[in-house]
């Protein structure tokens, strides 16, 4: 589904990611583990399009084609789904007008009919049961006074209603207390298939208790410097990433 | 037309043969061409200032006053340097100072023989062709204050101006301070202005603040003139880049008080608090206008103004901010509030924004009111008689100016004054 | 979004800029008593109706043009002007089938919800082009409950009484330049007045069009609600496109007696001028009402039009527990300028008053909100709250706000609240990562942050102010 190579990418001239390699098969968790300016986040909003970041060189192929040709809208409607870190406010615009105007303006790029405002009521009120939110929630304006809790509930809603085939989730753990990190671990197990792929972009281990990942890859240095299965993840709890570090270190 | 004439002829009876003959006559000849502004100017909608130029002024001369009484006048425990002018004449003899070999603490008129040029220079520049009150107080200039402080330096102690006018005359006096303050250096400078006879006289002010580079400047001001005094004051603030200017501004006293607040934020970085607390009485009118200027990014300007009327009194608050089209990342905050505590009081208060640039954080605010009832109700309810209650509340309404107020004794000590003022 | 994209949009044309080609009737070019003389003649008016209209062009000579708004625009040559311009075909007409085929196109273009079949059914139409009202629908049912709604010069024929008694009584002709020269030479406009006790059943609408060039249009309406009644009043206005400035100076007058109620929404569309600044319309109008006792008037705007909009409507609180409301979105692109806002004088016990103003800038456009809160001695527990937001769209635009609050009574309370801030790129990030457009994601936001003014709207109202906003806001963003 997804192919990195010898991805370098650079924010204002400064080099984040140096070569990484990553590749993503449908019906696979991948989670991103390493120290802090490793470059995970880079990795998440490089994905999704976000125009300050650079890529100086490498490829990235989705579903066969070169996603580094396609606009932010095309990577989405073409099931890239990005879970934010910081999911941003935008008073006055309700949740329901966003769903619906996000969903149509998917349907319409993949031909398919426009829904009603009436369906897509019914299609989002199924799928809020998924993150245990009400109406209430859907008539508030998108992620404004949301608590941190609310806003990642949001975003695994949004990943429920508009559908998606690769998600990349970018720390949707941090700042979660337990109960809240519960419920949007489960709403994501919901959401897994053998159709579809996750990258779970983390700094803590914690998140993959609930979510179990089939790959941990270590990002150190805007590279991925060591790949495993969940034992990784267990073993970086313990350890610290003083390890890796020195690895990386003789390594080089 | 005759009244520009009166001011005209006293400045040809002064006959002043100082170093500033020159900027004096230019400054002259260009009050002439000028015309005082009337209430159809935009900027003088609210205050009428013909009670003040109609008036005949005699220029005062020297009175004396007692040590004691400037003592008193000293806000908080530590003064460093004190300038003492009576009736905006410079008496030595009350004032002390300390000088370093640095710091130039002095009154114009002596600065003026020690430094002549460097004086001279700097009248020249900061008198505003423009502005009739800037080119006459050029014009009649008598005294004021030039503090220069260079790099590097931390100026621990408070300067002190003390200016007292004390007269039976109706007497005119146009003072210009100038303060410049070098790069890495701190002053911090406490202007009071206290009155004895209560005659009507008019203090005709500028003052220049030049903050360079990563300066920082307190600027504490205190104005109890005369109920029957009439105060026009020019502050013209520049800024240069990483400096902080903070001004305290309070005005208990006058009929008429107008402050021209006008900060120039020229480079990145730059902090600037303007704040105000006015009380007024009887048929006072206190009129605060404001004009910050960001020219480039990432400055910051704070703006609080509240004022407590009574009586027949008028506040007037006119604040503009101006965002240019460079000043990006810019936060401009303003608020004005105000209590009116009589039915005769008044507020017209005006807060603008003008905004070129589109990444910035601008708000302003403005409420008029009452004291809050509900908060008065609860301090009632829990057995605090009326008066008190009031003036519990009034003193947390004022407090959120003076807290600005670095020095706790100077604090303390303006916060007694203000609350004696009621 | 490609920069190619981007220019596409920018260069996108004023929908409604079409020009029909009506049989018209002018007066010659200019203005002077004879051209007064000759309007009034035209409309076969009563004796003293000429006289008010001199009284008017009298004084207005004495008059200068204004010059404290925050706009700029090289100096009117009132002479040059058109003051008359009369769709041909002036008799009566019988039903809506006999109208102007053309005239019926162009209202069709506009959308104009003139036949009952149309999408807008339910609403009463009183449709003016170029100065004259050509046609009034629903005109038998209002009539049943004593409600008259017609043309201004209709009324000043069936009701010249109330005409006479209402006429300047809210904005005298001597009140500013443009009222004053609207007084003088106003062609035509609507009347309505909604008897004692009445609630209007429906919405009553009016449809401005400048259709000839060189004209200027001086509508003037004038809305008297009896007491108790009810009514909401809609007005739309277009023009086509231009290359020279066109004026259109109006006037409104609303009388509010004891507990009726006004609802007066604009969707204010007039041609904008080109990308360049070219041509557009001078919208320099005066809207005021007044309250009598515990009466309410609420004026809703959306302005996206015009190259120069000069305008506040104001509300005379008058009466004791009277309200008075002012909810308006202005969007200027461009090279337009927008000086706008409201005026609320409290005069009044228990009045209350709600400002809330939402300025759009794109383009190298100007926007200033400018608003007045009086709070005379007499009115004791006066309210307001006002709120003026604006949001910038690109960095050479520019947004003002100049409140005034003129506060003279201690029971007063006075809350003013003004923010300004940009459309975030985080926010259309956001947007496209979840598909949306960068055009419609725009229109999200910027519909999210009218909110609280297009709620103020009838129904369908709202769905074309949504429509205009996102045309107007078209190109804004590179």
């Amino acid at each position: 589904m997804l192919k990195i190579k010898n991805l370098h990418v650079s924010v204002e001239g400064n080099e984040i990611l140096r070569g990484l390699n990553l590749e993503i098969n449908k019906g696979e968790v991948h989670a991103i583990m390493g120290p802090n300016g490793s470059g995970k986040s880079t990795l998440a909003n490089v994905l999704a399009g976000k125009e300050d970041y650079e890529v100086t060189a490498g490829e990235i192929i989705y579903k066969g084609e070169d996603l580094l040709e396609m606009s932010i809208e095309d990577r989405s409607r073409e099931g890239i789904f990005m879970a934010f870190q910081y999911p941003v406010e935008i008073p006055g615009v309700s949740m329901i007008n966003f769903l619906k105007t996000a969903l149509n303006a998917n349907r319409e790029y993949h031909e398919q009919k426009k829904m009603s405002a009436r369906e897509i009521l019914k299609l989002v009120r199924e799928k809020a049961k998924l993150v245990e939110v009400d109406d209430e929630f859907l008539r508030r304006a998108v992620n404004e006074g949301f608590s941190g809790g609310e806003k990642k509930r949001n975003e695994i809603l949004q990943m429920a209603v508009l559908g998606f085939q690769l998600a990349v989730l970018d720390e949707t753990d941090s700042g979660l207390d337990i109960d809240a990190l519960r419920i949007v671990s489960e709403g994501i197990n919901q959401l897994r298939g053998e159709d579809n792929a996750f990258v779970v972009v983390t700094h803590y281990q914690r998140l993959l208790d609930h979510i179990v990942p089939d790959f941990v890859h270590v990002l150190y240095n805007g590279a991925i410097v060591k790949s495993g299965d969940k034992n990784l993840a267990l073993e970086l709890e313990k350890e610290g990433y003083a390890w890796i570090k020195e690895e990386a270190a003789a390594a080089s | 037309m005759k009244t520009k004439q009166h001011f005209i002829s006293i400045f040809d009876e002064m006959a002043n043969e100082d170093a500033l003959k020159d900027i004096r006559k230019q400054a002259i000849d260009t009050f002439s061409q000028l015309e005082f502004p009337t209430r159809r100017h935009e900027e003088w909608k609210y205050t009428n200032i013909n009670p003040i130029i109609q008036k005949s002024y005699t220029v005062e001369e020297n009175c004396s006053v007692s040590q004691e009484t400037i003592d008193g006048y000293i806000l908080g425990e530590t003064p460093g340097n004190i300038l003492v002018f009576v009736n905006g004449i410079f008496n030595e003899e009350l004032s002390h100072i300390e000088n370093s070999e640095e710091i130039i603490v002095s009154n114009v008129k002596g600065a003026l023989q020690k430094h002549g040029e460097k004086v001279t220079q700097f009248v020249e520049n900061t008198t505003d062709k423009e502005q009739i009150f800037s080119v006459l107080n050029t014009a009649l200039l008598q005294d004021g204050v030039f503090i220069q402080v260079p790099k590097n330096k931390v100026v621990e102690k408070p300067i002190f101006v003390v200016n007292v006018s004390d007269s039976e005359q109706q007497f005119i006096h146009n003072a210009k301070n100038i303060i410049d303050v070098g790069e890495n250096s701190q002053v911090n400078i406490v202007e009071t202005y206290r009155h004895g006879k209560d005659s009507a006289y008019f203090n005709n002010i500028t003052t220049d603040v030049f903050v360079a580079a990563n300066a920082h400047v307190q600027h504490v001001r205190l104005q109890m003139e005369s109920k029957k005094a009439y105060q026009i004051t020019t502050l013209n603030i520049r800024q240069q880049k990483d400096s902080t200017y903070t001004s305290v501004s309070v005005d208990l006293g006058g009929a008429i008080v107008r402050n021209n607040i006008n900060v120039d934020l020229q480079d990145s970085n730059i902090e600037s608090n303007l704040y105000g607390l006015y009380l007024g009485k009887d048929e006072q009118l206190i009129d605060n206008h404001t004009f910050i200027d960001h020219a480039k990014p990432h400055c910051n300007s704070n703006e609080l103004y509240k004022g407590i009327l009574d009586d027949k009194a008028r506040g007037v608050f006119n604040g503009k901010v101006l965002v240019r089209q460079d000043a990006q990342k810019t936060n401009a905050f303003q608020s004005n509030q105000n209590i009116l505590l009589s039915d005769n009081a008044g507020v017209d208060t005006k807060p603008q924004l003008e905004i070129f640039a589109d990444d910035v954080k601008c708000s302003h605010g403005a409420t008029v009111g009452e004291l809050d009832e509900g908060a008065m109700f609860y301090l009632r309810a829990r057995g605090i008689g009326e008066k008190e209650a009031h003036s519990l509340l009034r003193q947390a309404f004022v407090g959120e100016v003076l807290e600005f107020v670095k020095q706790d004794s100077l604090r303390e000590k303006l916060e007694e004054i203000v609350m004696s003022h009621f | 979004m490609s920069k190619q994209q981007i220019e596409e949009l920018a260069t996108r044309e004023y929908k409604y800029g079409f020009h029909s080609d009506i049989d018209t009737e002018i007066a010659p070019k200019g203005l002077s008593e004879d051209i007064v003389r000759l309007i009034s003649e035209k409309k076969q008016e009563p004796e003293w109706m000429l006289e008010w209209r001199l009284k008017a062009f009298r004084h207005w000579q004495t008059m200068t043009e204004p010059t404290w708004p925050n706009v700029k625009y090289p100096p009117i040559d009132y002479q040059e002007a058109y003051y008359y311009a009369a769709p041909k075909q002036q008799k009566a007409l019988e039903s809506l089938d006999e109208l102007d085929p053309k005239i019926k196109e162009t209202f069709d273009k506009l959308g104009i919800p003139l036949l009952e079949q149309k999408r807008l059914a339910g609403v009463a139409v009183d449709a003016v082009i170029d100065s004259v009202s050509v046609t009034t629908t629903f005109k038998e049912q209002l009539a049943e409950k004593g409600i008259i709604f017609c043309s201004f010069s209709e009324a000043l024929q069936e009701h010249p009484d109330l005409i006479k008694k209402y006429i300047g009584s809210v904005v005298p002709h001597t009140d500013n330049y443009f009222a004053a020269l609207n007084s003088a030479v106003f062609s035509d406009g609507s009347f309505c007045y909604i008897p004692k006790g009445v609630r209007c059943p429906m919405d009553l609408s009016t449809y401005f069009r400048i259709n000839t060039p060189n004209t200027g249009q001086f509508e003037r309406t004038l809305i008297i609600a009896e007491e108790g009644s009810y009514v909401s009043y809609l007005e739309g206005c277009t023009a086509p496109r231009f290359a020279d400035n066109q004026l259109h100076a109006a006037v409104v007058e609303i009388i509010a007696h004891e507990s009726a109620e006004v609802k007066y929404s604009t969707v204010q569309n007039w041609y904008p001028g080109d990308e360049n600044g070219v041509g557009g319309i001078y919208n320099f109008v005066t809207k005021r009402g007044i309250c009598h006792r515990s009466a309410k008037i609420s004026w809703t705007q959306v302005e996206t039009g015009s190259a120069i909009t000069w305008k506040y409507p104001s509300v005379i609180l008058k009466g004791d527990n009277s309200v008075g409301e002012f909810y308006s979105v202005a969007v200027t692109n461009n090279y337009q300028q927008a000086d706008t806002g409201t005026k609320m004088i409290h005069l009044g016990k228990n009045t209350k008053s709600t400002i809330v103003s939402k300025g759009i800038s794109a383009g190298k456009s100007h926007n200033s909100y400018r608003g007045l809160v009086k709070v005379a001695k007499s009115a004791d527990k006066a309210r307001n709250f006002s709120q003026c937001d604006s949001l910038l769209i690109g960095d050479r635009c520019g947004a003002h706000t100049f409140p005034y609050l003129e506060i003279h009574n201690k029971g007063a309370k006075i809350e003013h609240e003004a923010t300004t801030s940009k459309v975030g790129e985080d926010q259309l990030f956001y947007c496209a990562q979840r598909g949306i457009e960068m055009e419609d994601a725009i229109a999200l936001i910027v519909n999210g942050y009218c909110k609280e003014v297009l709620e103020e709207l009838p129904v369908e109202f709202a769905l074309e102010a949504q429509q205009l906003l996102k045309i107007s806001l078209e190109g804004s963003v590179g």
